[in-house]
């Protein structure tokens, strides 16, 4: 029997509800038992006081890699739920391009008990979209949600198959899904690196056209137009697409979208003398893009932040440009990136922030979490927004230190991470569980 | 102050050069000129030193260019030709640094398919390198010699009108061009079909000519970039036939000009195809006088890098009398 935890003093912040003030937060037999001012602590209870501190529903990352099974060298899941567990993340979607991938009951049951083992971050699998992800014929949807499935994707790669992706949002209704797409027209973005303009003309890099991924967004808008489908648009990274969703919306389409930390913080330039830790696909593109992807993600065009987490071992990544593999690890610096990034310079206010990294996350994929309601599953988080420090990938809890934002002086730190009423990240004293 | 530490550590390309390091590099390259008009074609500045040639792409012109120069500084030389092997590139561009390294040489004059593969070298072996050519990036001692080769013919760089013409997308000679001779001064241009020229050129303070009639009316030199035979296969031009009628640089488009263009080209060519013989072997051609300079501005770069002082170039090339 977990003993119950009483959060005290702290400052509440649940955008389910629209609630930020300060409040007590009781947690017992993995519940939200009740928030307000004054609680008593029931026998047996850990209690925490939590002053200047903030409390609120754990933050739910709906794109992450975990490279289990295939590649347990660069992550498992068990390490990636720790990772996420150290960033305040109590649930985290994870993609099936695993070797081999993630497309039968099978797999996905796999990923369920390895979650399970680990008792961390929750993990939740996306299923394939096509068998083996090779675009050709339909995974089994119903299996795969029947062992845990809570998406379909083909990540990694676009549906390139107008027809595959008609057929897949079409039979996704009926298990009630979203189908996530990474939007790339594979004939356009072929053999590029990076962003295609200046940076790459000069640094003789192959680009990418943004146009690669608007057109995919623009096909996918108009099938779940046709179909009636939920499609649900990942790592978006061009204002083009923003255009495109924003009109997708109006029209009451059932289409959703994320963009990653570095999305909305970094441009092309950071691929200056060939820093392989700033290619990734999509690729960062310019300061238009980032100041559309902000203003979409402020006012609800694109939904939730996530982190696309994508570990690769350091000799992958200590390659020429074109060789290296495409990625980033994000999960540990995904909330301080975006808190000093939006909240500090004063374009998000800090519940906003927590809206679109918890509860609306959580809404997309129809997951438990995302609010601190009575009654509400226990996953919680406690961030210390004053917290200064400086990204070490050293001292990453993920198995691969692939970063960005290495060196990079950042506020903002969760402390304190609860899962289902039971703390598995706790940097005051032990460090994660 | 030795020269060493006037040009750095690595000779990866010009776009971070500034205007007097290439100065000193071509005023360089002129003593060195004398020495291949020889009997006796060789001078000990570079006694003792080991360099290796590593070739991670087929050359020919370069590759011997740069082997001479080092053989007439009376360097000791190896020739590592790694093309094709199963292992990735990235990996084996580490692991041959780290080789390198091991065995202790002086310096490495690298070429790669991959764009900041001499950057990627240089950052991670104590040795000199140099950049002979690195994807679709830089090809720096390329464009020193056209710069010297442009010196020699119209005796100044700064204010001439050069165009680089052709397949400037996937050139890494035009870009090494583009930045020597807007340091130096020059106005430069790009022309070819919109499908070779590359996004954001214009923003690097160049013209773009979409027409080689135009090209011609502007230019006093024109610098005809090769034409790869594989951009026909990859779509970016249909037809080898209709790149000669449309952009062909051929005595009956240079003939409306009223000045006589100075005609260049890297090397190696395809007649009939982005130039026309009778402009290749004509009387405004410098394209043998390219590959002559290129030897002379190596020694420079080799004896520069290798700590050699400029003033001294003169005494270098004496000691073996």
């Amino acid at each position: 029997m977990i003993p119950p935890i009483l959060l005290q003093g702290g400052r509440v912040i649940d955008p389910s509800r629209d609630l930020d003030g300060a409040a007590d937060v009781l947690i017992q037999d993995g519940k939200i038992a009740s928030v307000g001012r004054g609680l008593a602590a029931p026998d047996g209870a850990i209690v925490r006081n939590v002053k200047g501190k903030v409390v609120t529903p754990g933050l739910v990352d709906l794109h992450v890699h975990l490279r289990e099974p295939g590649n347990e060298d660069e992550e498992t899941v068990a390490s990636g739920a720790r990772a996420a567990a150290a960033g305040g993340f109590t649930a985290i979607c994870a993609m099936p391009n695993t070797d081999p991938v993630t497309d039968n009951q099978a797999a996905v049951g796999f990923i369920v008990r390895q979650s399970g083992r680990a008792g961390l971050a929750r993990v939740h699998p996306i299923g394939a979209v096509s068998i083996g992800q090779k675009g050709e014929r339909l995974a089994e949807f119903g299996e795969m949600v029947s062992a845990g499935a809570v998406a379909v994707s083909d990540d990694g790669k676009p549906v390139v198959s107008s027809h595959l992706m008609r057929t897949a949002l079409e039979y996704a209704r009926t298990f009630n899904i979203p189908v996530a797409d990474h939007c790339e027209d594979p004939t356009l973005a072929g053999g590029g690196v990076m962003h295609e303009g200046l940076v790459a003309t000069r640094l003789g890099l192959k680009g990418i056209p943004a146009a690669a991924e608007e057109i995919i967004v623009a096909r996918d808008v108009l099938l779940a137009e046709l179909t009636g489908g939920h499609v649900h648009l990942c790592h978006m990274s061009a204002r083009g697409s923003v255009a495109i969703i924003r009109e997708g919306k109006e029209r009451g389409i059932r289409v959703t979208a994320e963009v990653t930390p570095h999305h909305l913080t970094l441009t092309d330039y950071a691929c200056e003398e060939y820093d392989t830790h700033a290619k990734m696909n999509p690729p960062l593109r310019e300061a238009a893009d980032v100041a559309a992807l902000r203003g979409a993600l402020k006012d609800g065009v694109i939904d939730c932040i996530a982190s696309d987490h994508a570990p690769h071992a350091y000799d992958e990544k200590e390659a020429a440009f074109d060789d290296a593999p495409f990625g980033v690890v994000g999960l540990e610096t995904a909330f301080a990136v975006a808190h000093t990034e939006l909240v500090e310079s004063g374009v998000f206010t800090l519940p906003e922030l927590i809206r679109r990294m918890s509860t609306e996350p959580a809404r997309v994929f129809h997951l438990a979490g995302g609010s601190l309601a009575p009654g509400a599953v226990a996953d919680v988080a406690v961030f210390d927004p004053a917290a200064k420090w400086s990204v070490d990938p050293t001292t990453f809890h993920s198995k691969s230190h692939n970063t960005p934002f290495a060196g990079r002086a950042l506020t903002g730190r969760a402390v304190l991470t609860i899962v289902a009423g039971a703390i598995v990240h706790d940097l005051d004293s032990t460090g994660t569980r | 102050m030795n020269a060493s530490s006037t040009l750095g550590k690595d000779l990866t390309g010009l776009e971070h050069m500034t205007p007097d390091q290439i100065r000193l590099i071509l005023d360089t390259a002129e003593p060195f000129k004398e020495v291949s008009e020889r009997p006796i074609k060789k001078v000990p500045a570079l006694r003792g030193k080991t360099i290796v040639n590593l070739f991670f792409e087929a050359s020919t012109r370069t590759r011997v260019s740069f082997e001479f120069a080092e053989k007439r500084l009376s360097a000791d030389t190896v020739n590592v030709a790694a093309t094709g092997s199963s292992v990735s590139k990235g990996e084996t561009l580490v692991d041959t640094a780290r080789n390198l390294e091991a065995m202790r040489i002086d310096m490495v004059v690298i070429r790669h398919p991959s764009s900041g593969a001499a950057e990627f070298l240089g950052n991670r072996i104590a040795s000199n390198v140099i950049n002979a050519g690195d994807g679709k990036h830089e090809h720096p001692t390329q464009a020193l010699l056209d710069l010297l080769t442009i010196r020699d013919k119209h005796g100044k760089i700064e204010g001439l009108k050069v165009c680089l013409v052709g397949d400037v997308l996937h050139s890494r000679v035009a870009r090494s061009n583009l930045w020597g001779l807007t340091k130096l001064g020059a106005e430069v241009a790009v022309c070819g079909p919109w499908t070779l020229l590359p996004r954001g050129i214009e923003e690097l303070g160049v013209k773009v000519f979409g027409r080689i009639e135009e090209a011609i009316e502007w230019a006093d030199v024109l610098n005809v970039l090769r034409l790869q035979l594989e951009r026909m296969e990859k779509g970016f031009i249909p037809s080898l036939r209709e790149y000669y009628r449309v952009f062909g640089v051929t005595p009956e488009r240079l003939e409306r000009s009223p000045k006589a263009i100075t005609i260049m080209h890297p090397g190696p060519m395809n007649r009939g195809v982005e130039i026309d013989s009778r402009v290749a072997d004509g009387p405004h051609s410098v394209i043998l006088d390219q590959v002559t300079n290129g030897v002379a501005v190596r020694m420079a770069v080799l004896y520069l890098l290798a700590g050699g002082r400029a003033e001294l170039a003169d005494a270098a090339k004496r000691g073996s009398e």
